[in-house]
């Protein structure tokens, strides 16, 4: 799938979030653990990055043309193996190896050892500056390929994120989208009583940023903040804040008290996975 | 007593102190301006991935010389060392070479996480060039990189480097462009020394040099610090101390077999020489290495101490500290 579908297909979209939703799961039940909230959260964004605006081979997962997409969020990783698998990048049957001694879907994301995986996250707020250096070799390149890049909302904390979206629009890097998880959970508690990062959309406008907020649960919605940031026409590198719901499609997580590492019991797995059937089927 | 002018003896000319960029060299010294510039500039003819990047520090690294001359391949990221360093690990995840400069205390000290997770720990071939080593600020501890060596020896995958002179920088430059992977290299920059190339030395990244022989003692150094050996073994001729200098600008990986050669010949005392604290560097390296090897020589440090170092004019600092000329010659005639 060299060229993502051009037309957005909802129902298809749908369908490859729940998928997504349902691999995370199957990968945390191998563990016990994981950042499950964050994945079911993040799935219908790596749904439209994956299946809608980003251009890959998944059987070349090098391919000098491809989009790159950088976790900056290493703990996502469970997200993004569960997106790769469903993308064709990473074989369904190394789910079972999650987090394991030699599997190569380690519990944070590492580039040395993950088809797919462009960054080594883990030590969050590191992504955006490699970005901004992969988005300058792709304009040096004259390559049209575009940098994407999730962070979470606990990395505006950090200050070298704001060196990079400071240097992002210095240097007008117009093929850098980044997508920025406003979950409003972090590892000590809710994000925006941590730092106080908002009013965002005012700062990331005021750094010289084209920005859009949307629901980052509302598949529609994410589609159409895609295709904005990609077809914008002005010099100015683009961002996504997509508000997202922790546990997104697991009612009985969703309303488990908001934990960054939330706590699922052995035997909720199986009644999460069913939760997340009975929801689509509904 | 306050400092003030009425301290300096009359007839004597006051030193210049506290000077952020001080020449290391001596008067009537030959150098060469700005030598880490040209050779890139060489190198850059020749290599289109090649490309200079700096966090408001051009003119101070001498990467000025090569932003005038490939004004396209040259990236001024502002005053942001961990977005740099970030940024340069991305442009060589696309194919580039990134030759990133900055002052060794901010590569070292407010960089490292960046440099380990995003250059070290991925393999990237970026090649972290920083002046200022050791003590050769007089600004005290904010501008003095006394502990870089030991912190870019500890983390895996890096190449580490002190050339000792204009003559080696010449070298190090297309030797580590030709190295694949991430390499830190201290920076000597402005007028430069040039020493070496009367010895017909030759640079090559993993290599230790004998640059003189002797028979009773055998100083290893590395940086700077091979200059003031050499100057101090000229000097001990006249007490009729005989003695080797072997020169180490690799620290990591570091030339075992030449070392292990050197420091097993019988009768001569090892002082082993750098410009960085006695913790961690080159020292502690060789320490290591003889003691595994069971080679159990007469051995010596010379270096700065475990302390915060003062500021000043450089000679006086590098006399207090003990790693003038006249310095190393005094503590190798008191150990014999």
């Amino acid at each position: 799938m060299e060229t993502a579908p051009t037309i957005a297909n909802a129902p298809t979209l749908a369908q490859r979030a729940h998928n997504i939703r349902r691999n995370a799961l199957r990968m945390g039940e191998v563990q016990g653990q994981g950042y499950i909230a964050q994945a079911l959260d993040i799935a219908d964004v790596l749904a439209v990055a994956y299946f809608h605006a980003m251009h890959y081979r998944p059987e070349e997962p090098s391919w000098y043309g491809r989009d790159r997409f950088l976790l900056s969020n290493g703990h996502y990783a469970i997200a993004l193996y569960a997106a790769l698998i469903e993308a064709g990048v990473i074989p369904e049957a190394e789910l079972g190896t999650y987090g394991s001694d030699e599997s190569r879907l380690p519990m944070s994301g590492m580039a040395s050892y993950t088809p797919g995986m462009e960054m080594s996250g883990g030590s969050l707020g590191l992504g955006m500056s490699i970005a901004v250096g992969m988005a300058l070799g792709l304009k040096r390149k004259n390559s049209s390929a575009r940098v994407y890049t999730l962070f979470s909302d606990g990395e505006l904390d950090e200050g070298s994120v704001w060196e990079a979206i400071m240097s992002a629009a210095h240097h007008k890097l117009d093929n850098l989208i980044a997508i920025v998880d406003v979950n409003n959970q972090q590892a000590d508690g809710p994000s925006t009583e941590m730092m106080a990062f908002e009013p965002l959309v005012d700062k990331l406008n005021a750094f010289g940023w084209f920005v859009q907020r949307v629901d980052g649960n509302d598949l529609d919605a994410v589609v159409a903040a895609f295709d904005a940031a990609k077809s914008h026409g002005q010099a100015k590198p683009r961002i996504i804040v997509a508000d997202t719901l922790m546990g997104k499609g697991v009612p009985f997580l969703e309303q488990r008290e908001k934990n960054h590492f939330i706590r699922v019991e052995p035997h909720e797995w199986q009644l999460a996975l069913g939760a997340l059937e009975a929801g689509k089927q509904s | 007593m306050n400092p003030t002018v009425s301290a300096t003896p009359p007839g004597k000319p006051r030193l210049t102190t506290s000077a952020m960029i001080a020449s290391i060299a001596t008067e009537g010294q030959r150098t060469k301006p700005a030598p880490f510039g040209h050779a890139l500039v060489e190198l850059a003819r020749n290599r289109a991935d090649v490309i200079g990047m700096t966090a408001d520090l051009g003119k101070y690294t001498d990467l000025h010389i090569f932003a005038a001359a490939f004004p396209d391949r040259y990236y001024q990221m502002g005053m942001a060392e961990q977005l740099l360093f970030g940024a340069a690990s991305g442009l060589a995840a696309e194919g580039f070479t990134p030759f990133a400069t900055t002052y060794a205390v901010f590569a070292s000290r407010r960089a490292y996480d960046f440099i380990h997770q995003t250059i070290a720990e991925e393999d990237r071939n970026v090649k972290i060039v920083c002046a200022l080593p050791g003590l050769t600020s007089g600004y005290g501890p904010s501008h003095q990189a006394t502990e870089d060596l030991a912190l870019f020896r500890a983390m895996p995958n890096m190449t580490v480097i002190d050339p000792c002179d204009a003559h080696e920088i010449e070298q190090v430059v297309p030797a580590v462009a030709a190295r694949q992977g991430p390499v830190y290299v201290r920076l000597l920059r402005g007028q430069v020394p040039v020493v070496l190339d009367e010895y017909g030395y030759k640079f090559e990244v993993g290599k230790a040099a004998l640059i003189r022989d002797g028979s009773d003692v055998l100083i290893i150094s590395t940086g700077l610090m091979t200059m003031r050996a050499l100057e101090a073994a000229k000097k001990l001729v006249g007490d009729r101390v005989d003695t080797a200098v072997l020169h180490v600008p690799t620290i990591k990986p570091l030339d075992a077999e030449a070392i292990l050669r050197e420091a097993g010949k019988p009768g001569r005392l090892v002082v082993v020489a750098e410009n960085h604290t006695v913790i961690g560097g080159l020292g502690e390296a060789i320490a290591g290495l003889l003691m595994r090897s069971g080679v159990h020589p007469a051995f010596r440090q010379i270096a700065l101490p475990d302390e915060f170092l003062a500021a000043g004019a450089l000679p006086t600092l590098h006399d207090r500290y003990g790693i003038s000329t006249a310095a190393i010659s005094d503590r190798i005639k008191t150990s014999l």
